[in-house]
């Protein structure tokens, strides 16, 4: 299973972070330190897969993003490659070649996408399509609550009550 | 406590806002941190929802991003939950699991919450409940909602059911009793036609199989089918996984998956399932030598590829197969050597190990070669990497697969001239302990030592003391190797030596100290000269030192002058003369002088220690160069005795002494280790040891020549001697053996345990008894085939090869969710189990091993098929009626799974007959239960 998912600028902020496994808020920033120095380190040409605390790391590098994700000793590494790369591909296609602008500003919506395609650290949905037909409806219901919620009236409501 | 005003509600800062300033960083990002924390816990005290959930959705970003303290939110967070509206629901449960933990103090609030999701109507609804569930689930939490992801599991909208799927893995963890409710319909699954359904479900066996493969062996005629049928290669890497963990188990299941496997391994394109089938067949179907063929040709495939992860996991697959088919690695040598000096230091070191796999001792010396020469020109890390896999493969199991050790301590002195070496400690013990263990490469030992010692640079890398120290004492303990026995002094004497730690410093000394002793001794003893009788040069060091011990033995009190004729073990090329003496006398008071005053307690004992013989020979050696040996008579002989009996203290070999050894050694009568000390000396005066019991360390000579002893020890520090010294003499002359011989225990100051030398053993025939015992029990020299030059004897410890077999106990991990798994796939029985298997009765994991060696059983093989099928049915009714009447949980699940059982029972088995008979027993249910529900023959 992926125990996490990082999103590590190449400067070294973290730009997503999601766990799967209990990992405390103190182990995740420790995690983190580790990982990102390791990662950061290695070179262009050189192979996707660190190993790391008994586990391995995958990553891969996108613009100017690192990817990782951390699995089990015996999964699949060129599998979670393609994962990494199956969700590059949704947000490409969710933010219209995105960047890593769109991540920063729209870190809620990246992890949604995220929620989508992983659950229990499990792929959930390999289907690009069905993601972003489920992303969309759950948008639009976003959408529509906060209509309602930013109209003055509601707001007036809100205040007198 | 004021909440936040209109205004405030108003002209909130949105998430986009807090980016934003972050961004532009005016105030600096702490303090924009903290300033937006302060609002941030103002806004969540709102009444206000939407207030309440964009300030916790700011909090969840500031905690996810910056890693800032989000729990004074646990409850807001809840508040925010119950919103009626998605869009808080949604920033409200990644909020919940992000921050969430198992001590979370809200947490028992939250079961409610999720409850209502997870029966809500809306899908997404259902969706983020049970994602959040998946995270935070604890005992509580699981043990409440299973019932409702029991539902969910047949929910008719597939993107529900899928997502109960993945999140029963996470209860079955917190609370394995959810098994017993929710595992048939997590099987029913598995024929699901919607490949994302299907996904979902082989993605929770391929996890459960990992922690307990044979609880799901009965579930493999699923598995193979869907192996067979998929289309999805994301579904075949995970059955492929599981199989990887069933065929093992089963030799009849891995025949049959073999043939699909080879087939996926053919014809995919994809290569993570390619890797995938290689990787399957190299772990579980390695006896099926055409698959592995197969495997091995796409391997090679994956090395030859540019993508240096195909490269990667191409050496990975080799290394998992070099442990059976060796064949593979040595055919993609050139690939293998090639990528030691690869620009990635992952594939690097994966191919290190592989070269190291294809050690034997046919090439071991050829392969350490070329790595020592990768290592010289390698990164200080990689180079550290290589040598010390050098050394671990090469004294594994008592350096097994040397042959020629000659050859393997000049490699180690090599080793530790490479400049990056940082394997000194390792380097060290190796030398010491081929020295103990080895008789024959001694010479050769010394010789690399002297090559290290005479080095003046080498003393600069602190790194390499520790092997200094190793060389110091080989040529100080085994100096009667040495060619030129000066100038290893002079080597010991050097004044870099001031650059070395004092502990190893101590070690200098005294091997100082064991040359000089040896140096007069040639001298004196032997009347100054030297005869290299050639036919005594080259004896096998083990016949000659016995010999000599032996007649020392029981010459020495007698006559002291038949000793030296057989110490004529030297090959010292250099001739010792009185002159030489003198210069080296000299030398050593100069170099040791100053260390009289040192801080080092060890260093000044030693120098002082040295400097102490030096007085009492130097008036000798200058009064015998003037005069003829005869006419000093007196004070002559005395000397030369204390010489000889120094040398001799010294040229008495250490061997390995295994660990236990003491503990063999059986208490003298009389001897009470638990009193108190004060009535020792009542005890001790009592008794009168019987010699035949002794088990010091020390030779029996110290024994009977104890009066000697102690007066050389006065002698030696005569300014010193008082009445308590002489008091201790007296009675370590009394109870020698009560005491550690003095010159043994000095020279020990490396942690080395003190040693005998188990060839001696063998042929003393004095009273030793105890201890020949011992040594001969736990010493076991141990003889390779020839190989045109013979091996020299290892000397091994029994215990060395038989721990590591002991302390592999495998270890049966995550009992009770296995347990349940098994419950509800074989049952259970109920009542207590038969006499015989009475002892069994309470424990999981030992019934467990009972049942492993039933299925390990090879007669589950041919004839007796017949015969387990009919039982294994009749059990699994028995199992099924048992768990039925225990179980309490609604009838209608009970009815359900009763229903499930049926069905498949009878999809799954051919073994119809004995049905009926199952259901007779079933009457008289439990009489015969068995403990192991043996495996159906599934898949013949």
């Amino acid at each position: 299973m992926i125990h996490f998912v990082l999103l590590i600028s190449r400067q070294g902020k973290v730009r997503l972070t999601k766990w799967y496994s209990p990992y405390s808020q103190k182990e995740r920033t420790k995690v983190i330190r580790e990982l990102g120095g390791e990662i950061l380190s290695r070179g262009p040409k050189l192979c996707n897969f660190v190993d790391w605390r008994g586990l391995k790391v995958v990553y891969k590098r996108y613009a100017s993003l690192y990817f990782c994700m951390c699995i089990d000793q015996d999964d699949n590494e060129l599998e979670v490659l393609e994962i990494i790369h199956h969700f590059v591909e949704i947000l490409d296609r969710y933010f219209g070649s995105v960047c890593e602008l769109d991540l920063i500003f729209n870190f809620h919506k990246a992890y949604y996408i995220l929620d989508e395609l992983l659950l229990a650290g499990e792929l959930q949905e390999s289907s690009k399509k069905t993601i972003a037909r489920l992303i969309a409806a759950q948008d639009s219901l976003v959408e529509t609550a906060k209509e309602q919620a930013s109209s003055i009236s509601n707001i007036i409501a809100q205040a007198t009550k | 406590m004021s909440g936040p005003s209109l205004m405030d509600s108003l002209f909130q800062r949105s998430l986009e806002d807090i980016i934003k300033g972050l961004r532009q960083q005016l105030i600096g990002e702490q303090a924009f941190i903290s300033k937006a924390l302060d609002e941030i816990r103002k806004e969540i005290k709102s009444t206000d929802l939407s207030t309440k959930s964009t300030a916790l959705l700011k909090l969840s970003y500031l905690s996810n991003l910056h890693f800032h303290d989000m729990s004074f939110a646990a409850f807001p967070a809840l508040e925010v939950l119950s919103s009626p509206r998605f869009s808080h629901k949604k920033i409200a449960y990644h909020a919940i699991s992000f921050s969430f933990h198992d001590s979370t103090p809200v947490l028992l609030l939250i079961t409610n919450h999720l409850r209502k999701d997870l029966n809500s109507t809306n899908e997404f609804e259902v969706s983020l409940s049970l994602q959040c569930l998946s995270r935070i689930a604890n005992v509580d939490l699981a043990r409440d909602l299973t019932p409702e992801v029991f539902t969910l599991l047949s929910s008719n909208k597939l993107y529900v059911r899928k997502r109960a799927v993945a999140v029963v893995l996470r209860v079955f963890e917190k609370y394995p009793d959810s098994v017993r409710v929710c595992f048939k319909r997590l099987v029913e699954n598995l024929e699901n036609s919607d490949p994302q359904i299907l996904s979902s479900v082989v993605g929770v066996f391929s996890e459960l199989a990992c922690k307990d493969p044979r609880s799901y062996l009965p579930l493999a005629p699923e598995f193979y089918k869907i192996l067979v049928d998929s289309k999805s290669n994301w579904i075949s890497i995970k059955v492929l996984k599981i199989f990887s963990k069933l065929a093992p188990l089963e030799p009849r299941l891995a025949k049959r998956v073999v043939e699909p496997v080879c087939d996926l391994l053919r014809n995919t394109g994809a290569k993570s399932l390619l890797f995938e089938c290689i990787r399957t067949v190299v772990t579980s179907l390695s006896e099926y030598e055409s698959a592995v063929r197969l495997a091995v040709g796409k391997v090679r495939e994956f090395l030859m590829d540019d993508d240096p992860n195909l490269k990667y996991l191409g050496l990975q697959a080799l290394r998992i197969v070099a442990e059976k088919h060796l064949w593979a690695v040595s055919e993609n040598k050139e690939v293998v050597i090639k990528s030691l000096s690869d620009a990635d230091p992952n594939i690097k070191i994966e191919s290190l190990r592989l070269v190291m796999a294809m050690v034997s001792e046919h090439n071991v010396s050829e392969i350490s070669r070329v790595l020592v020469n990768y290592a010289l020109k390698s990164d200080p890390v990689f180079c550290n990497e290589i040598l010390g896999s050098i050394l671990s493969t090469c004294s594994r199991n008592l350096y097994e697969i040397i042959v020629d050790f000659d050859w393997y301590v000049s490699l180690l002195g090599e080793m530790s001239r490479i400049p990056h070496c940082q394997m000194g400690e390792e380097i060290e013990n190796q030398l010491i302990d081929i020295g103990l263990r080895v008789k024959d490469v001694r010479p050769e030992l010394v010789r690399v030592a002297r090559y290290l010692l005479i080095d003046p640079a080498l003393l600069g890398n602190s790194f390499l003391h520790s092997v200094l120290s190793a060389a110091a004492w080989a040529s100080g303990e085994y100096v009667e190797f040495s060619r030129n026995p000066l100038e290893l002094m002079e080597a010991l004497l050097q004044p870099r030596t001031s650059l070395l730690p004092p502990s190893i410093r101590g070690i200098y000394i005294q091997s100082a100290f064991k040359v000089l002793v040896f140096c007069l001794h040639t001298c004196f003893v032997r009347g100054g000269s030297i005869v290299p009788s050639a036919s005594l040069n080259n004896l096998p060091a083990g016949v000659s030192a016995s010999a000599s011990y032996e007649s020392f033995d029981e010459f020495s009190v007698e006559n002291g002058a038949d000793v030296t004729v057989v110490h004529g073990q030297t090959r010292a090329s250099a001739p010792i003369t009185k002159e030489s003496i003198v210069n080296l006398l000299n030398l050593v008071e100069l170099a040791l002088g100053p260390l009289l005053g040192s801080h080092d307690v060890e260093v000044q004992e030693r120098a002082r220690n040295l400097l102490g013989i030096v007085d009492l020979t130097k008036p000798e050696v200058l009064n015998s160069s003037v005069q003829e040996k005869d006419d000093s008579e007196g004070k002559g002989v005395e000397t030369s005795q204390i010489i000889k009996l120094m040398h001799d203290a010294f040229s008495k070999e250490l061997g390995p002494v295994s660990l236990s050894a003491q503990g063999k050694v059986s208490l003298p009568d009389g001897l009470v280790l638990k009193e108190n000390l004060g009535d020792l000396e009542m005890i001790c005066g009592d008794i009168e040891p019987p010699s035949s019991n002794s088990f010091s360390f020390g030779s029996p000579y110290e024994e009977k020549d104890g009066l000697s002893f102690s007066n050389l020890q006065i002698k030696e520090d005569s300014e010193q001697s008082n009445e308590s010294t002489s008091l201790l003499a007296e009675h370590r002359k009394r109870h020698g053996l009560y005491y550690l011989p003095s010159g043994k225990s000095e020279l020990i100051s490396n942690d080395y345990p003190p040693a005998n030398d188990p060839t001696l053993q063998c042929d003393i025939n004095d009273n030793d008894d105890n201890l020949v015992k011992i040594t001969a029990e736990s010493l076991v020299p141990k003889r390779k085939p020839n190989h045109g030059k013979p091996r020299p004897v290892v000397v091994k410890l029994n215990e060395v090869d038989e721990k590591p077999v002991a302390m592999k106990q495998p270890e049966s991990r995550d009992g009770s969710l296995s347990g349940a798994v098994r419950d509800v796939l074989f049952g259970r029985e109920d009542i207590p189990p038969t006499s015989s298997q009475s002892n069994l009765s309470n424990k999981p994991s030992s019934k467990r091993k009972g049942k492993e060696k039933q299925h390990t059983d090879p007669h589950l093989e041919s004839k007796e098929n017949v015969i387990d099928d009919g039982n294994s049915s009749s059990r699994r009714k028995d199992r099924s009626h048992g768990k039925e009447r225990r179980h309490r949980s609604p009838r209608k699940k009970n009815f359900e799974e009763r229903k499930d059982t049926d069905q498949k029972e009878k999809e799954k088995s051919r073994r119809h007959h004995g049905r009926h008979k199952s259901r007779q027993r079933a009457e008289e249910p439990l009489k015969v239960t068995a403990q192991t529900p043996v495996i159906p023959d599934f898949l013949l």
